[in-house]
């Protein structure tokens, strides 16, 4: 249910970067903790995107697995379930490696030609 | 036309993380404390508050209470029997509203609220179990209230949630006696997905375990500034490198 104002903040953060050039292509980075359902994402992304530079781009969302990293152990390991308990030291302090992200990663723009071969390198 | 990729690397709501700054700018110049109280709808937040903030300026901390709302005063009017600032804050703009606060709401209406008067400013966020865990508004603490009359299991369902909150009061623990509830499991469930969290069994109703709650509360502003000190020298003492990646993000939640 929070995919709408997601989709919000990353329209915003797009178009912020785009600099008034047309969006062809948004590449995402998106934690398994973040509890995104990344198709309801994608349908909402289009719609708050209508009318704006990034209207019609296409979304390429990288799926971030949720890996832990116990504190006492050093132990790594991926969960599926929300379970923030080591396997071998039980309830303790956890730390979450990746699954957080909730990034805009790149974007793909057009470019006047002309301005693009001048660009600094 | 030619087609540039551009690297952004940038968190999708840092924009409304430096508005939430901005706000907490604003609470530290003041010297108040904010706390933002979430929940699901009718766990209790507001029948909570008055019980714990009724007669808490007289014991010395002074508390103020900004209520989120999608519509209406109803939680704000009950509240400003207590005679404590209250200020509403609707989040409808015609027809439905947010489903949460985000910094910039908050940013909104501080003009109304007496930042200098107050030790404790308790934002009441809109009833909602997952979007208000998403958006910092520039507090403090956050504390969730979960009822006996909702499922063990909403700490595994709403995780982002219960990993958010450093305080979960388990409020209507006058009614397990009437309901098939395991409230330990409840609590095991919540140091599943957040060991580091406080958990506190309350009944807003009978005032059971709210004495607990209101002395949290007054203790705050002392451990969050005993907190920014321990942080200062923390910083000061390891002269680490911060690589400036907007990928430290994880590092705010439970730092109970």
């Amino acid at each position: 249910m929070h995919e709408f104002d997601l989709s919000n903040a990353i329209v915003q953060t797009v178009n912020k970067h785009a600099q008034g050039r047309r969006v062809t292509h948004v590449t995402l980075r998106i934690g398994r903790l973040r509890q995104v359902v990344l198709k309801t994402l994608e349908f909402y992304v289009a719609i708050v995107g209508k009318e704006t530079p990034c209207e019609g781009a296409t979304l390429e969302i990288i799926d971030v697995p949720a890996v832990l990293v116990c504190k006492t152990c050093q132990h790594e390991w991926e969960i599926e379930i929300p379970a923030f308990i080591c396997p071998t030291c039980g309830p303790g302090a956890v730390e979450v490696k990746t699954g957080e992200e909730f990034m805009v990663e790149s974007i793909e723009v057009e470019d006047e030609e002309e301005a693009a071969c001048t660009a600094p390198r | 036309m030619h087609r540039t990729k551009v690297r952004v690397v940038e968190d999708a709501l840092d924009a409304n993380n430096t508005i939430a700054s901005a706000n907490r700018g604003d609470f530290d110049r003041s010297n108040v404390t904010v706390v933002n109280l979430m929940s699901a709808p009718g766990a209790g937040k507001t029948t909570l508050l008055e019980s714990a903030l009724n007669g808490i300026d007289e014991e010395g901390t002074r508390v103020g209470v900004l209520e989120g709302d999608v519509q209406g005063s109803f939680d704000a009017d009950r509240l400003s029997a207590l005679h404590i600032p209250v200020v509403q804050l609707n989040t409808d703009n015609g027809f439905g509203g947010e489903c949460h606060l985000d910094a910039n709401m908050v940013r909104s209406a501080l003009p109304s609220v007496p930042l200098e008067d107050l030790d404790v400013l308790i934002v009441e966020n809109v009833g909602n179990l997952v979007c208000p865990a998403e958006f910092r508004i520039g507090e403090d603490s956050r504390i969730m209230v979960c009822s006996v009359t909702e499922g063990e299991d909403k700490p595994l369902k709403y995780p982002l949630m219960f990993r958010a909150c450093e305080l979960v009061i388990i409020n209507k623990v006058d009614l397990l006696q009437h309901l098939d509830f395991d409230v330990d499991l409840l609590e095991k469930n919540v140091k599943q997905v957040n060991h580091d969290a406080t958990v506190m069994r309350v009944s807003a109703k009978t005032g059971e375990g709210v004495d607990e709650f209101r002395q949290w509360l007054k203790d705050l502003p002392a451990r969050v500034a005993a907190e920014a000190a321990h942080d200062h020298d923390h910083e000061h003492g390891h002269d680490h490198e911060h690589g400036h990646t907007h990928d430290h993000d994880h590092h705010e939640h439970a730092t109970a």
